[in-house]
């Protein structure tokens, strides 16, 4: 018995001309993700996309939860290929659906008939099948309207695929089809999920990082490293950038007022983080601030620090609260790292009594005090570089 | 030297001594902060990534302990303490290990209900397991594979259908004679927990490692210094660890060949043994090619083991573990007493060859017009 895996597409569905370029782009995106589980056939038809394994020892269920992670994909359903014979439909239905039909209370029978070549008519198929699942499962009752599981029949052309059990996908656009930003990555909880939140909607994403070692550890870089293993579990292959910002940060502790410090910084975070996305062909920035969180994440504070970009910068999560930005930190897995106890660089230095309402004249000539441009351009030159494979694991934090 | 006593312990593969080597020297506590500390935690979390994909598991879902014994005595008490307010009920089987049937022996003392599961004439039952199950239940542990006969028990079917019916009841497998033996995984067991050994697989002794599923939490058997996420105070000992990871590693490559090629010694080997005159296997033919109990009528085990001994074969009688004791397990496999008396287990590695079992079969001969029959 051959199981496939069916993939529901989501909005693409509802795409005009343009439906064919987010389609290949997922398709893309299905492969490669695939690739290192084995070999895989894929046909589209109908705003689905068949997934069949051509190699035996294919572990579905973990092809499957790989394709949960896959943007693009809104439903998912395990089916099996079967002859296309009403009698290969009878005898190995029960069989294969038998978990999910055991817990259920009622369920119903639909079929399809794309080749309409096949002898019975989708009603005969229906009733033939109910009758069999009826005497297989005499718990069971049949309910049109609100079943507990649908089983479906598909007649294509080659073969006749029966499923019942549908799981959500990861929802969302194809990773890749609405351009590519650069994500500022601090450690934290928000920053992964403002990275996933990008990504679900088709942004690819690259990742920045700054250290101020010897005031931040190894370690920290680490856990940062290991909360974008985690994220490319959604978002695909991240390029991982890491500046390193002592010296900047030095500097602006002693040259500039103590208020403006986290703004300043972050200012100067942005205009590295804008120098690399020239560098890569990158045309926004992704931070994970949401409103008034903290005082540098306050209108005017984040007024400031805009005005210090002339990229657009994108806050998926600016009207979440934290309980709520948790709750999909947890549903991606990034929790648990990000709640690791290191230093990072936005936490080292933090002045008593931040500006929450700064105005742009007074955080610019704070920070006209000292000519940063020197250092700037040293940090872009001193970044270093590294490809976070999807799906691969090689921090151990 | 002939080694058969693979189910007693191994022989370390090179590699986990070499990873063991390099631990020693670079000596920090991965509790430290520095550089040092640095190195020797991602030597234990790199071990533990090791562990994890072996059985299809999470880094997050593998705690070290100090062997198998612990990791059976943490998974039993812990579930005991934690549910065992309202559950007083264990299920258990009667061929369990030590490991096993003790820690419940002394919950038993304590006023839980143990229910210990015998094998029918042909062997364990699913529904027997399951049927002992109820809501009083707390914690189910079965063994994957006994460990003096090499029966392996339907505990996924079992586990499947009791965490279906009783979600909250505890599953824990003992899975160490079945570890990198046979392709398990943790998901298709249905366990909540397992217990892994180090110097079962070709690792040093003093290591093994409890897989406790994501979402479960079971109190603590010791407390300290909060190391292994507050589950397993102690300082780690890295390089027991480190050699643990590089075995398992280098071993969950070629699970299948090595089975495939351990399937045809264990053949050959049963064939051989029937052929001799008083000759019989008590393992089943479906289980474990790793373990083989036979028999030689009228020649007791002991004086077997050290007349093989001095030909340069090692191999046990019964399990090493329970030393000259009667096996109660083989007993309670429906094997007779007189036959249990002349057994002996041969237990492989991929190691050996057709050529040791055929120098094993022409010492058993040689014994048998020696020795003296013991009637």
């Amino acid at each position: 018995m051959k199981e496939i895996i069916l993939c529901k597409y989501g909005e693409i569905a509802l795409k005009g001309l343009n439906k064919s370029t987010f389609e290949s782009v997922l398709v893309k995106n299905v492969k490669r993700r695939l690739k290192r589980f084995g070999r895989f056939d894929y046909f589209r038809s109908q705003s689905t996309l068949y997934i069949s394994p051509l190699d035996d020892d294919i572990d579905m269920d973990e092809i499957l939860e790989q394709v949960g992670h896959i943007f693009g994909i809104v439903k998912m359903c395990k089916a099996i290929e079967l002859d296309k014979s009403l009698d290969a439909i009878l005898n190995d239905t029960t069989d294969y659906l038998s978990d999910a039909l055991e817990d259920a209370k009622t369920f119903k029978v639909e079929a399809k008939r794309a080749d309409k070549s096949f002898p019975y008519k989708s009603p005969e198929i229906c009733t033939e099948l109910g009758h069999t699942i009826l005497e297989a499962f005499p718990h069971l009752s049949v309910d049109v309207h609100n079943p507990d599981v649908v089983v479906t029949v598909e007649i294509r052309e080659k073969n006749a695929f029966v499923n019942a059990m549908k799981f959500d996908g990861a929802g969302g656009l194809p990773v890749g089809t609405s351009g590519r930003g650069l994500l500022l990555l601090s450690g934290g909880i928000d920053s992964p999920v403002a990275g996933y939140m990008m990504a679900k909607r088709g942004v690819q994403i690259q990742a920045i990082h700054f250290e101020a070692p010897p005031y931040t550890s190894e370690r920290a870089r680490l856990k940062v490293e290991r909360l974008a293993e985690e994220i490319s579990l959604y978002c695909g292959d991240i390029a991982f950038h890491c500046v390193p910002f002592t010296d900047i940060q030095v500097a602006i502790k002693e040259n500039c007022p103590e208020e403006l410090f986290t703004i300043i910084m972050r200012r100067l975070m942005m205009e590295i983080a804008q120098r690399i996305c020239e560098k890569e062909q990158l045309t926004c920035l992704i931070t994970g601030e949401s409103m008034g969180q903290v005082a540098s994440q306050t209108m005017g504070a984040m007024v400031c620090t805009d005005a210090a970009c002339h990229m657009p910068v994108f806050r998926p999560c600016i009207g979440l609260d934290k309980s709520e930005i948790v709750e999909i930190a947890r549903k991606i897995d990034t929790f648990d790292t990000s709640i690791l106890p290191y230093e990072d660089c936005c936490t080292v230095f933090t002045p008593k009594h931040p500006k929450t309402k700064p105005s742009l004249a007074e955080v610019e000539s704070g920070q006209a005090q000292f000519d940063f441009e020197p250092m700037l351009a040293q940090a872009v030159e001193n970044t270093t570089f590294k490809l976070i494979r999807c799906g691969e694991q090689n921090v151990n934090i | 030297m002939i080694y058969f006593d693979n189910a007693a312990t191994t022989k370390p593969l090179d590699e986990s001594i070499k990873a063991l080597n390099a631990a020693l020297l670079s000596f920090g506590n991965p509790s430290s902060l520095h550089k040092l500390g640095l190195d020797a935690e991602q030597l234990v979390n790199k071990a533990r990534m090791q562990i994890a994909s072996s059985i299809g598991a999470l880094g997050d879902e593998i705690y070290f302990t100090s062997g198998a014994t612990e990791a059976d005595n943490t998974a039993i008490f812990g579930a005991a303490r934690t549910l065992g307010k309202r559950k007083r009920k264990i299920v258990t089987t009667s061929v369990e290990h030590p490991a096993v049937s003790q820690p419940c022996r002394i919950l038993e003392e304590q006023g839980f209900e143990i229910v210990r599961i015998s094998p029918r004439e042909d062997g364990f039952h699913a529904d027997d397991i399951v049927g002992a199950v109820d809501d009083n239940t707390c914690l189910v542990t079965c063994m994957l594979c006994n460990n003096e006969t090499g029966t392996i028990l339907p505990i996924s079917d079992a586990f499947k259908r009791i965490k279906k019916k009783y979600p909250t009841t505890l599953t824990h497998c003992d899975m160490v004679q079945g570890y990198l033996k046979l392709s398990v995984k943790a998901k298709s067991l249905h366990a909540d927990m397992i217990s892994l050994s180090g110097h079962k697989v070709h690792a040093p002794k003093g290591i093994g490692a409890l897989y406790v599923r994501k979402g479960v939490h079971i109190s603590p058997l010791l407390y300290g210094g909060g190391q292994e996420r507050g589950f397993r105070s102690g300082t780690e000992s890295v390089p027991l660890i480190s050699a643990f990871g590089a075995a398992v590693e280098q071993l969950s490559k070629n699970t299948d060949e090595r089975f495939d090629h351990v399937k045809q010694l264990s053949s050959y080997l049963r064939e051989r043994v029937l052929e001799l005159d008083g000759g019989g296997v008590n393992s089943p033919a479906d289980g474990s090619p790793y373990v083989n109990s036979i028999s030689i009528a009228h020649l007791r085990s002991e004086v077997m083991l050290h007349f093989l001994e001095s030909k340069g074969i090692c191999v046990s009688s019964g399990s090493a573990c329970s030393k000259g004791k009667k096996s109660s397990v083989l007993s309670e496999l429906h094997i007779r007493d007189e036959i249990a008396d002349s057994t002996l287990r041969v237990s492989f590695s991929h190691e050996n060859t057709i050529d040791e079992i055929d120098i094993l079969i022409d010492a058993l001969k040689e014994a048998q017009g020696t020795l003296i029959e013991v009637k």
